[in-house]
């Protein structure tokens, strides 16, 4: 943050670029899933391997009852309040939820897990097994939910137990919390040419097919592309050279050393 | 150099015979990629993501699985009795002739 501050650069965090338009003037408008919007000449795309998403289990059905009983995240405790719940997964996320939502939150608690072993923190795990004891949840170990039925919301879950075959559990949530994958995300609808979950660039100057877009990092591709730091800060550089030059094509570049002068001699 | 035979059985069911040196420190998910098989390996070959899952189809004799093995493949899915990641089997000399099938993305 230090190295960047001398360049007096903006910051919009936990906020995800969604979408990107240009406006009469040729400059790009970026608006993030919260509305914020930034104009500017260039785009550089530096997201790494893209969104961080939820792992989701592959029932057919599941789609439909998305936001309508089945959800990847819980946001706000308090909307199960009352409500009978059941969650899947082995991790911290999992246990952890498990122990919040039984302390009076929700009416019924249930953990679905596929082994007996949990890989989450032992005193989570202890909390766990002591409340099963109490018989405060329901803890379902070796077992897996493998379909997901109701109207026009979740009503039941069919469970897959190694021992005792299949079963129905009725619920009015379920929270399967198997970790996070990335994808690409809204990236894949700019119009941009994708290679293998990545996007394709000139090795150039690192520009996509559409000009004025940059890709650097692991989010691009090109042949002999390899994914290493020192790689992307290549790219980078070569990139900005480029984009001087579309934003400032009147100007001559010259290539500066920080060793000589310093930030200052920017 | 020392050189194995395995075969790895893409998901559209093709199978690949491919030559695995046995003196490079390299397991299944990197081979997979220096192939060119759809093979992710996310986080780089640290049991972290079970982007290489892939099931052991022969009965060669694999080391135990790892804690963090078991963990990760605990949360991928389609996981059976053969699953395991390709970045946790090291290539050597008694693979040869092991034979596996890439588990479905997810």
């Amino acid at each position: 943050m230090e190295q960047a501050e001398p360049f007096k650069p903006g910051f919009t965090l936990g906020e995800r670029a969604e979408t990107i338009e240009k406006d009469d003037e040729d400059q790009f408008i970026l608006t993030t899933n919260r509305g914020t919007k930034h104009r500017a000449p260039i785009i550089a795309i530096a997201g790494g391997l893209g969104c961080f998403e939820p792992r989701k289990p592959p029932i057919e059905n599941l789609a439909n009852f998305e936001d309508k009983g089945v959800e990847y995240i819980i946001k706000d405790p308090e909307f199960y309040r009352d409500k009978k719940v059941v969650i899947s997964g082995g991790g911290d996320s999992a246990l952890d939820w498990t122990i919040f939502l039984a302390d009076g939150v929700a009416s019924e608690v249930t953990l679905v897990h596929r082994r007996e072993g949990f890989r989450g923190h032992l005193d989570s795990v202890q909390k766990v097994m002591d409340l099963a004891g109490e018989g405060k949840i329901k803890l379902l170990t070796n077992a897996e939910v493998v379909g997901v039925d109701g109207g026009d919301s979740l009503e039941r879950l069919t469970v897959d137990h190694s021992q005792q075959g299949e079963m129905t559990l009725e619920t009015d949530h379920w929270v399967p919390l198997f970790g996070l994958s990335p994808k690409l995300g809204p990236i894949a609808d700019w119009n941009l040419n994708i290679s293998k979950n990545a996007v394709e660039v000139d090795t150039f100057d690192y520009s996509t097919n559409v000009p004025g877009i940059y890709a650097i990092g692991d989010i691009n591709t090109y042949p002999g592309k390899l994914k290493l730091i020192l790689c992307g800060f290549h790219e980078a550089t070569l990139m900005v050279q480029s984009a001087f030059k579309r934003i400032y094509p009147d100007k001559n570049l010259v290539l500066k050393y920080t060793t000589v002068n310093g930030v200052s001699g920017f | 150099m020392s050189m194995i035979k395995v075969t790895v059985i893409d998901r559209e069911g093709e199978a690949h015979e491919l030559d695995a040196p046995t003196d490079m420190g390299m397991n299944m998910m990197e081979l997979c990629k220096s192939a060119e098989l759809p093979v992710e390996g996310t986080c780089g070959g640290m049991a972290m993501c079970a982007s290489c899952h892939m099931y052991v189809k022969s009965d060669h004799d694999l080391p135990e699985k790892s804690d963090d093995e078991e963990d990760i493949l605990d949360e991928a899915f389609n996981v059976t009795g053969e699953s395991r990641l390709g970045c946790q089997i090291h290539l050597a000399d008694d693979l040869d002739g092991l034979v596996v099938h890439l588990a479905p993305v997810g």
